[in-house]
Order: structure tokens, then C-alpha cells, then sequence
């Protein structure tokens, strides 16, 4: 199990090197003047001087790669114009709260997308096959900022029942006790039950959200792997040795049907985290998209590029996640090697 | 858990059959309406009989035993009539009685063991999963219980490999693990559709002989779904034969080979390659035609066709592993950098003679074929055709030499080898465009219509696409294909196992009135020895990438020389005559 | 399974283009969806083609007298901020989105397409390179990746294209290569190299003719989600910028809009790109059917 896990470590090398050089192209492919870009758009010739030699960008390439890379080993993503605050420390401060929206959204849809995947595979032609198919085919056409902002506009201009969208915690209530950084879970360590409730609403749109947007491709795959482990051979011979329903479906269908979901997930995790950045704006959530989206509106360089490498290295801790999984499920990934 | 159904006492006297079938249809809905696969079936079962369904493709055999078992799919259902099992009504059982059943009463093994098993479940499991289902024993005890099964069907070491996934199994063992969940609960009856095809000759005996000693054992009956009427003799007390649906003919295996009654089953029987009969013995009465003059008379031409000496061919193995014990993988850990698919064999062909090459699965049978086409490189060796020496030029640059023209391949499976986007005219037309650069579309066309003549292919179906073609057509199209160019060797790489035995009768004395008639020479690659019989002059036998003997087909296979060849040929089933 | 031939006169008789309009009809009538999507897919060409001809208001042209006014009969989209007539901006913006997605579609295509193909087929030093760089786009989320190259590029149109392009050239490469890969030893390909043919010759006559159904299928999907990918840029503004009338950056002025009621600012452009997508998606399976011989009976 540890020489497997050693094994898929020792991919995600070339991967993360792959990641870092084309993060560093990105801040150094822009057209014109690096300088002026990281000196922002009220500098002066004299402080785009100066930012060029602080930042090295007179130096040749290969240097500035190497500087680059020590940067990013002490933790130095550089600094935020807008604020002044190193980036590093604005990431890791929002990172929480883009976490828990993202999670939250993944776990309602996969509570809704698998059952009914399956439900639609073992009832083919049934009412809820019909709607499993509806779901897949509509979800994956609706634009994510546009489920969002229907949504605030049935359930809050309309119905009245889902609070403003105006961030975590609505203007009267505060933060609780940071543990974790998940208000969630803060609020329920702390027994503070006004406050989780206040922000379990605010966190319910935007989560509904990220969780329609996720369903149609979860159901969808789902449904198609379902449907075809259940016309495989094996399971014809577990029927035809009278296994119960439950145990054909469970046992011998489910898990074997699960090994392509878990595959897609990882696609699935690159949308969300895409997603999510517009969730974000649109719900005026204080997570590291909507930090990225103002430093991008504000022409503040370093934010962006801090925010795309920091994305890119949880990705890719995330597939490392998704592909031990596999391995634990299918013993012919973990067995042959 | 619930009670397990209970069987009607039998009669007191009378010997009910286990199993009796009245007039069962059933019918299956497709796009272009119901469509009835099987009609008006009748047969019974006795305790302790063995019964063989033999028939085609597309007679019903199979569809018979799932309507028997009920596990029809989505689309089927029983229509008519009544099937009866110790004499309780199995249409009118409810679901949940016909789960008790399956499993415990009655069980069914498939084809492909390997798919047939969950490949991420141990297979000691998946046993464990049938007892525990019918209350066959506690918990406590299962795993012992499931043991003693793999020891019953003679798996080796069956405590390690209770943990073998299947994957890590042969295909032998995985069918001998089938075997073992199908009998487990120690029903009474056991239906085993074509458990053998697909396998090695010599795992087939074995296995056959695995199942009849087990099933004789427990005096279970059972039902053996077969297209090979000489596995049905060999094993089987009475024998029924379907056709299209139908029963054709029912009576005891011996009489049905001495007396056959009905046509078809006249037919098939004739066409079914076994000692003693000539090629044209094969077709049925009156459909065999005059034999063509032959092209060249066979003079003993002193310089063969084909020479090939010391052929080598190496692969790069994968290196083992090293992640976990190897105790319970089927094969050793590979201890060489090396593969020899092809471990230094020499031979040669002659003109206008037919050469068969044999051996199982593994054998290098294909590689080496592989390797004269030019399609792949040889290791080393060499291969020397009228002369030239072919095994020095690379394969990718064979394709573009007039001497591409001389050497010409049929393939084992007419679909894949068939593209499916072009049609048969453009298909046989390929090489004639390609190498003879005819550039006259009427001449291309009257050449493809001439071959289509010669081999058989109605006219109107040149403008087909495969998926419009029955097996014997497309198989057509490819021997038409090989011979545009007028080849002087042709490979043909098992190219009748998949087809019916009817047809293959037709193309097999198609290809030998096509090498009469155009003075070709042949290497017929098979692991059917009856068919080489039928077809060859001379027969090598290959095993583990080395010619174990080679010789005239009459002295090899009637008495060999190697211990091997003496097995192969006692592993294939006879019809008693 | 029985050999069951099928009869089909209609294979000789007439041409090739006869023969393909008689299967489209065909497959029109067997799938009614197929059909609608297909008679979308006209609409929203037609819309592109003529619609900035048509429109009954400049859609550059604002009039704050008749700012925030709801949907009615002198505008049927309602109007915004400033006064505009949202209905002519939304078919103009057909024009402009769907440009996008097909440049960028058209782009993948060529690059990933080939790529792939060249990858499955040939395998070794090609199949590793493309490999490789198709890994290290892999190694992003999709869309955060395109923020950063639009970011680092410039705020243009060109740049959204290409930014499309560049993220949905792992998707190609990866179908293009897979489907090579299984036919790279198919019978009919040893048969073609039998019969003389080049392995380059192999690669266009024989290879790319059986992959292009499925690729039709990429094709129409990735429109769908090449359209969804410029909104989502326009929505945050990156891209296209105001005043153009364009389907995402439409939303996201009418954004704000929302919570105080006025919904058609942002509903009817959303509404527009989800038929769209919607559109695509479907015709992906309708042009399978289409292209594909094993469908034609």
C-alpha cells in the first residue's frame, strides 16, 4: 500500500514542474513590459524601475526562473497592490471559505447524482431514468452564474426565503472561533447555534449552485457505468446463482460501476474549482476566486498568478487523492503495479 | 433468512423427469417487431442424464436455457408454453422463489470464465457469496466450505488462491472457479452453455472431463449448449438438434450418428471435419461441384517457395513487479530482460503446397505469421522467399516492393479485418488500386466483379457495407481481397473459427479449389486439427515458440512422433462413427 | 446471433449526396430531439448570419428615458441600465459567441485532433510529447488555467479564443488518440498495409474517416462548453468588454440587477446561452448518427 502510494508521488514530481514552469511563462509572457504589469496602473517610470529590479525581471531568463523557483520554496508569491498584503497570507486566509462551498456543493451532489444514477440503470424507462437523463442532458447546458443568480432571484426577490447574498454571514452575525476555518463546523464546536444557522443559510444558494452545475456530469456517468456493469457477464453469473437483488446491486454492481465515477471525479474537480470562481462572484462569497476576480478587475498581477499556481497545486493534490481511492477499490491497479 | 422454497414431493412410483419443456416459444422485441427466437420447443430431462443442445449460431440453444433459468433479458419473454422442474411450474413462480432456486436447484456456467467472475472480488469470495445466499452453512465455517469447493475442482493450492482475484488466474482455472460457484450448493441440475469455447484444446478436455466426473458424482443432469457435435457425442447420453428456433431432432447420442434422421442434421454432421473424410466430403449431397482442373500439375519443383531458418523473435518484457508476494500468481515472475515469442524455428513451403501450422494459444503460431507477411520485423534468422531474401528488408518498407504483390494474408476475423467504412467492392479493390496502380475505374470494377465471381460473392452485395454481410460474406470479401493480386503464398490466419460449421464446410472447399485453380501455395495457421487434416499436404506443430515435429499430414497426425502432438490429438472430442 | 442481412437498395441507387440526404431524413424522423436541435441550430446560425441586419434597435444605442423598463411590446426584452433594447442585443450577441466557439473549436480540432491521432498511431517520442504537454494543461483547473492565460496574454477576443483552445486540447488529444489506438492493429489496417498502402496513407484514408463520428461528437460538445467557457470569462471581465453586446457580460450587468427584481437584464441573455448550449449538446448525438455507416440502414 505505501510502495503504491510511494509510486504515485513520485508521478505528481514532473506534474508540479510542469505546473511551476508554465505559472512562471505566465507571468512573464505578457505583452510589453513585465514591470509595468507588477507595478500597477498609477506607477510612475521610477517605480516601474524599481519594481523591475526588486522583482529581477532585468536579469536573463533562465535567472529569473531560478529566482522564481526560491520564491516559491520560502513561501513568496509576492504582494497584493490593492492591499499590500502578501499574497501568500490573503490566500490562506480565504482558502476556508472557498473550501467549504466547494466541498458542500460536491457532497449535496453527489447525495443526489449517485442514487439517482443508479436508480435510473437498475429502472430503465421508468419516470426516474426520464428525469436522470433530463437532469444530465439540461445541467451540463446551464451556465453556473446564471443557476445562481435564478436562484437568488426565486428564492430571495421572489420567495423571500433564502437570506441577501451578500457573503458567509449576513451583517448581524460574527465569526465564530476559527478552528478549522469552516464556519459550519466552528460554529457547531462552539455550540453556537445561531451562528451556524445564519450560516448554513447564507451557504445554502450558492452550494446549491455548485451542486446543480456538478449533478449532470455525476448522474450522467453514473447512469452509463451503472448500466453497463449491470449487462456485463459477471453479473449475469450472480444472477444465475440467485443472489439476492440487493447483494447483485451492491455487492457485485455498484462497486465495480463506481470505478469510472471515481475516474471522472477528477474532470468533475476541475470544473468545480472553475465553477467556483463564479459562484463566488455572483454570491459575494470571500473566497480566493472572488480575490482573483478583484485583483483581475483592479489590474493587480500578483494575486492572479499567486491564485493559478495555488489552484493548480491543490488540483493536483486532489487527483493524487482521487487516484489513491481507485487503487483502493480495484485490485488490478494496486496489483499490478 | 428466509426459508428456501420447497420442491413438490415427487410422485411415488413414477420416474418424473427433472426437467420437462412443452412447447416453449419465446419472443424478443427488437426495433423491426417481435421477433421469436425460439418456437414450440419440446424435450425432457431425466435425474442424472446428460442432454446436449447442439445447433448454429442463431438456432436458440441459448435462449432456450434462459428462458429455463429465467434470466431472459429486459427484452425477452416467455410466450408459450410451460417449463416444469421437479415438477413445479417455473412461469408461474414468482420472482423471489426463482432466486431461491438459481443457484441452489439449478445453475448455469457460461462462456468467457474470465469475464464471468467480478474482477475486483476474490474469487474464495465470490464462492463464500452462493453459500451464504442458500444457507448452506454459518459464517464460522464458509471460508472452509469455500476451500473445499476449489479443492473439489482441482484448483492447486486452494487456500492461497482464495485470495486470487481473477484476474491473476488462467483461463482454465477461472472456468474451473465458474465451475465451482455453479456447484457449491449441490443442485440437481447444471446447464453449461459452450463452457468450452474459447479455450485451449487440451483445457477443454480438461475441463469437460472436470464437469462430467463431478456432475456424475452427485448424479446431478445436465444440459450441454454446444455448436460441436463432437463434444456432444463424446460427453452427452442423448443429444437434441435446433435449428432456427426448432427442434429438428431428438434421440440417443450413438443412434444420432449412426442413424441421423432429419437434413439438417445430416447436414451438419457431414460438415462437421473429422478422420476419414475428404474436403468434398463435407459439402452436402449434390451441392459439391466438379473439382477445377488444377493450374499447375504438382510437379515436384525442387526450389521451394519459402524457406525460413532459425526465425527468432524477441520481445522487451515488462519488468516484474515488486510490489507484492507472489504466491498466488498463476504465472512465475519473469526472470529474463526477454520474451522469445518465436524461439529458432526452420521450414519451408513448397509450390502449390499447403503447409498447416498448429499449436495452442502462446504457441507463436501468429507471431511467426505475423513475421513472414513482412508486418512485423524478425529478431533475427532469416526468411528467404523464391530467393530473395525478404528478412533483411523492414517491414515498412516491404509495403511499397512489387514482391508486396506475391505474399497475401486472410484474416481470423472477417469483421475486424474488414473496414467499415468502405464497401466490398472497395475493400476487394484496395490492392488492386494500391499495387497493380490500375487507374481505369470500369477495369477496377470488372476485376472486383471476376473475383467476386470466383469466390462465390453475389454480385449485388459488392456495394454492401460489412455490417450489412452475413459471417460467410464477409469472410468472402477478405479470401477475394487476398487473392486480387494473384499471390503465390497465401497466409491464412484461422480464418473459419468463427464462422458456423456449415459455412465453414463451403469456405474451406472454396479455398482449396482456389489454390487448385490458381497454382497458389498456402500456410494455413490453425489450432483445429481436423481442419488441417482436411486441407494440408504437410503439418508443423508448434509449442512455446519451438517445432516440436513436422511432416505429412497423413504420418503426423495418424501416428506422431512427439508426445506433444499425441496430446493435442487425444484431446479432441470424436463423434463415435 | 443469427447473420441477419439487410436489404438496402438504396445503397446503389442515386449518389453519394442523395444517399445522405435520404439518411438525414431518416434520422430526423427516428429521433424527434435530434430534429428540434438540428432546426435550433438553423436558428441561432440564422441569428449570427443576419441578425445585427434585423434588429429592430441599434444595440449600441442607449436611451435612459426608457431605462429599466420590463419586457412589453416596444421592447420584448425589456431594456437596461442604460436604456437599451435588450432583444437586439441579444441577437447580436449571437453573432459574436458563436464566432467564438467556433474559432476555438475549429483551432482544437486541427491542433488536438491531429496531435492525438499522430499520438495513438504512431506512439513512442510523438505519443510521449503530446502526452506530456497535454498532462501539464491537465494539471489545471480548466477554467482557472484560461483566467490566467487571458490574464497574461491581454484582455482580447483573439485571446479568449485562443485561451478555448488551449484548454480543450487535452479532451481532443485524448479521444483522437484513444480511437487511433484501437484501430492502430485492427484487421483492416494490416489488410491495407498488405495491400501496399503507406503509413501516412493509412493514417487519412483508413484511421481518420472511421474516428471522425466520434470527433463529431467532441465537436458539437465542445462548442457547447466553448461558448459556456467565453460567457463565464466575459462574466467576470475578462475578454470582451463593455459596450459589446455579448452574452456573458450581458448577465453580469444585469447581476446586480437581480436582487432588486428586475430580472430580464440577465434572464434573457442566460436563457439565450443555455439554448445554445443546449443546442449543441444535442446535435452531438444527431451528427453521430449522421456520420456514422454503422447507423445507416
Amino acid at each position: 500500500m505505501l510502495a503504491t502510494l510511494g509510486k504515485r508521488l513520485v508521478t505528481v514530481i514532473p506534474t508540479l514542474v510542469g505546473v511551476v514552469i508554465v505559472t512562471f511563462l505566465l507571468t512573464r509572457v505578457l505583452p510589453g513590459d513585465p514591470a509595468v504589469y507588477f507595478a500597477g496602473p498609477a506607477a510612475t517610470p521610477q517605480s516601474i524601475a524599481e519594481v523591475r529590479k526588486s522583482l529581477g525581471l532585468d536579469r536573463p531568463l533562465p535567472e529569473q526562473f531560478v529566482r522564481y523557483v526560491n520564491d516559491l520554496a520560502h513561501g513568496n508569491l509576492g504582494n497584493s497592490l490593492s492591499t499590500g498584503q502578501p499574497v501568500v497570507q490573503e490566500l490562506k486566509s480565504r482558502l476556508p471559505a472557498s473550501a467549504e462551498l466547494t466541498l458542500s456543493g460536491l457532497l449535496l451532489s453527489l447525495l443526489i447524482a449517485v442514487p439517482l444514477g443508479i436508480l435510473a440503470a437498475v429502472r430503465q424507462g421508468s419516470w426516474i431514468d426520464h428525469l436522470c437523463r433530463i437532469v444530465a442532458t439540461a445541467g451540463v447546458s446551464l451556465p453556473v452564474f446564471f443557476t445562481g443568480l435564478l436562484l437568488v432571484y426565486i428564492f430571495y426577490f421572489v420567495l423571500g426565503w433564502a437570506p441577501s447574498p451578500i457573503g458567509r454571514l449576513d451583517a448581524f452575525a460574527t465569526a465564530p472561533a476559527s478552528l478549522t476555518g469552516f464556519y459550519l463546523i466552528d460554529s457547531l464546536l462552539a455550540r453556537d447555534f445561531e451562528t451556524f444557522r445564519a450560516a448554513l443559510a447564507q451557504l445554502i444558494l450558492p452550494a446549491v449552485t455548485l451542486a446543480v452545475f456538478s449533478l449532470a456530469p455525476i448522474a450522467r456517468i453514473t447512469r452509463a457505468s451503472m448500466l453497463a456493469v449491470l449487462a456485463s457477464d459477471f453479473v449475469r453469473t450472480a444472477r444465475a446463482s440467485g443472489l439476492s437483488t440487493r447483494t447483485v446491486i451492491i455487492t457485485y454492481a455498484f462497486r465495480n460501476a463506481m470505478l469510472p465515477v471515481i475516474t471522472t471525479l477528477g474532470m468533475v474537480f476541475s470544473f468545480l474549482l472553475g465553477a467556483n470562481v463564479l459562484v463566488e462572484k455572483v454570491f459575494a462569497w470571500p473566497g480566493i476566486g472572488s480575490y482573483a476576480v478583484e485583483a483581475l478587475i483592479a489590474s493587480d498581477f500578483a494575486p492572479v498568478q499567486g491564485f493559478v499556481l495555488a489552484m493548480a497545486i491543490l488540483y493536483v493534490a486532489l487527483n493524487l487523492a482521487i487516484d489513491v481511492l481507485y487503487g483502493l477499490i480495484d485490485p488490478r491497479v494496486r496489483l499490478e503495479g | 433468512m428466509r426459508a428456501p422454497t420447497p420442491l413438490p414431493e415427487p410422485d411415488n412410483g413414477l420416474a418424473l423427469p427433472l426437467l420437462e419443456v412443452r412447447d416453449l416459444t419465446v419472443e424478443f422485441a427488437t426495433r423491426r417487431g417481435t421477433v421469436a427466437a425460439v418456437q414450440h420447443v419440446d424435450f425432457s430431462l431425466a435425474k442424472g442424464e446428460t442432454l446436449a443442445i447442439v445447433g448454429e449460431s442463431g438456432s436458440g440453444k441459448s435462449v432456450t436455457s434462459y428462458a429455463v433459468m429465467r434470466i431472459l433479458d429486459r427484452a425477452g419473454r416467455i410466450a408459450e408454453g410451460s417449463i416444469s422442474f421437479s415438477g413445479l411450474d417455473l412461469r408461474a413462480t414468482p420472482e423471489a422463489a426463482m432466486r431461491d432456486l438459481r443457484g441452489r436447484e439449478m445453475s448455469m456456467i457460461f462462456q468467457n470464465p474470465r469475464a464471468a467472475l467480478n474482477p475486483i472480488r476474490k474469487i474464495g469470495r465470490q464462492i463464500e457469496d452462493v453459500l451464504l445466499q442458500h444457507a448452506q452453512v454459518d459464517r464460522a465455517a464458509v471460508a472452509d466450505k469455500a476451500v473445499a469447493m476449489l479443492e473439489q475442482v482441482r484448483i492447486a493450492r486452494p487456500r492461497e488462491r482464495y485470495h486470487a482475484y481473477p484476474f491473476e488466474l488462467s483461463g482454465g482455472m477461472c472456468q474451473r472457479v465458474v465451475i465451482a460457484l455453479a456447484l457449491a450448493c449441490r443442485p440437481q441440475l447444471l446447464i453449461a452453455d459452450e463452457p468450452t469455447t474459447g479455450l485451449d484444446v487440451t483445457t477443454q478436455k480438461a475441463v469437460m472431463e472436470l464437469v462430467v466426473e463431478l456432475t456424475r458424482e452427485r448424479g446431478m443432469s445436465t444440459i450441454l449448449i454446444t455448436h460441436d457435435l463432437g463434444l456432444a457425442a463424446a460427453y452427452c447420453d442423448r443429444v437434441v438438434v435446433m435449428e432456427k428456433g426448432r427442434i429438428v431432432e431428438t434421440s440417443a447420442a450413438d443412434t444420432i450418428f449412426r442413424q441421423p434422421q432429419h437434413a439438417y442434421t445430416r447436414r451438419l454432421m457431414q460438415a462437421t471435419p473429422r478422420p476419414g473424410v475428404s474436403l468434398r466430403g463435407l459439402l452436402p449431397e449434390g451441392e459439391a461441384g466438379a473439382q477445377p482442373a488444377k493450374a499447375t500439375a504438382p510437379q515436384a519443383d525442387p526450389q521451394p517457395l519459402l524457406v525460413v531458418e532459425n526465425l527468432v523473435k524477441e520481445y522487451p518484457r515488462q519488468v516484474g513487479s515488486t510490489s507484492l508476494p507472489k504466491l498466488w500468481r498463476a504465472k512465475p515472475a519473469p526472470e529474463s530482460e526477454t520474451f522469445r515469442a518465436v524461439d529458432g524455428i526452420s521450414f519451408s513451403i513448397g509450390r502449390g503446397e499447403s503447409v498447416g501450422l498448429v499449436g495452442e494459444s502462446g504457441c507463436g503460431k501468429s507471431t511467426t505469421s505475423s513475421m513472414l507477411m513482412r508486418l512485423i520485423d524478425k529478431t533475427s534468422g532469416s526468411i528467404v522467399f523464391d530467393g530473395e531474401n525478404i528478412g533483411e528488408i523492414p517491414a515498412k518498407r516491404f509495403a511499397r516492393l512489387p514482391l508486396r504483390k506475391r505474399i497475401q494474408m486472410v484474416f481470423q476475423d472477417p469483421t475486424d479485418s474488414l473496414n467499415p467504412r468502405y464497401t466490398a467492392a472497395r475493400a476487394i479493390a484496395d490492392p488492386i488500386l494500391r499495387l497493380d496502380r490500375m487507374t481505369s475505374r470500369a477495369a477496377v470494377r470488372a476485376r472486383c466483379e471476376e473475383l467476386a465471381e470466383q469466390v462465390g460473392l453475389p454480385l449485388d452485395l459488392l456495394d454492401r457495407f460489412p455490417h450489412q454481410l452475413s459471417g460467410g460474406q464477409k469472410a468472402r470479401v477478405g479470401i477475394a481481397r487476398a487473392i486480387a493480386l494473384k499471390p503465390d503464398l497465401v497466409i491464412l490466419d484461422e480464418p473459419t473459427p468463427a464462422l458456423d460449421v456449415s459455412v465453414q464446410a463451403v469456405v474451406l472447399n472454396l479455398l482449396q479449389d482456389l489454390k487448385d485453380s490458381l497454382g497458389m501455395s498456402y500456410l494455413f495457421v490453425s489450432h483445429d486439427l481436423n481442419v488441417v487434416r482436411l486441407l494440408c499436404d504437410r503439418v508443423i506443430v508448434m509449442r512455446a515458440g519451438q517445432i516440436v515435429e513436422q511432416g505429412p499430414t497423413a504420418r503426423i497426425l495418424v501416428s506422431p512422433a512427439a508426445d506433444y502432438t499425441r496430446e493435442l490429438l487425444a484431446a479432441i472430442p470424436h463423434p463415435p462413427l | 446471433m443469427s447473420d441477419t442481412v439487410l436489404h438496402n437498395p438504396a445503397a446503389r441507387r442515386g449518389s453519394a449526396a442523395g444517399a445522405l440526404l435520404r439518411h438525414a431524413r431518416y434520422v430526423v424522423s427516428e429521433n424527434p430531439v435530434t430534429g428540434l436541435a438540428f432546426a435550433l441550430f438553423l436558428l441561432i446560425a440564422l441569428c449570427a448570419l443576419i441578425g445585427p441586419y434585423v434588429v429592430p434597435y441599434d444595440p449600441l444605442a442607449s436611451d435612459t428615458a426608457a431605462a429599466l423598463k420590463p419586457p412589453s411590446l416596444a421592447h420584448w426584452f425589456g431594456t437596461d441600465q442604460l436604456g437599451r433594447d435588450i432583444f437586439s442585443r441579444v441577437i447580436v450577441a449571437t453573432r459574436l459567441d458563436f464566432v467564438i466557439a467556433l474559432s476555438s473549436v475549429a483551432l482544437v480540432f486541427a491542433m488536438g485532433g491531429l496531435a492525438g491521432v499522430a499520438a495513438g498511431y504512431f506512439g513512442g517520442w510523438t505519443d510521449r510529447i503530446v502526452g506530456r504537454i497535454s498532462d501539464t494543461i491537465m494539471a489545471f483547473p480548466l477554467f482557472v488555467l484560461a483566467m490566467g492565460i487571458v490574464a497574461a496574454l491581454g484582455n482580447t477576443v483573439t485571446n479568449i479564443v485562443i485561451a478555448t483552445a488551449i484548454i480543450n486540447f487535452p479532451l481532443y488529444v485524448r479521444v483522437a488518440r484513444a480511437e487511433a489506438n484501437v484501430r492502430r492493429e485492427a484487421g483492416f489496417v494490416q489488410a491495407a498495409r498488405l495491400s501496399g498502402n503507406g503509413e501516412f496513407r493509412i493514417l487519412l484514408t483508413q484511421i481518420l474517416p472511421n474516428i471522425m463520428p466520434i470527433m463529431m461528437v467532441q465537436i458539437s460538445l465542445t462548442m457547447g462548453y466553448a461558448i459556456l467557457n467565453a460567457a463565464g470569462l466575459s462574466f467576470i471581465g475578462l475578454g470582451v468588454r463593455p459596450p459589446t453586446p455579448e452574452w456573458g457580460i450581458m448577465v453580469a450587468e444585469g447581476a446586480g440587477n437581480i436582487i432588486s427584481g428586475e430580472w430580464w437584464i440577465a434572464l434573457f441573455p442566460g436563457a439565450a446561452l443555455m439554448l445554445a448550449v443546449f443546442c449543441f449538446n444535442l446535435l452531438g448525438d444527431g451528427l453521430r448518427d449522421l456520420v456514422d455507416p454503422q447507423r445507416r440502414t
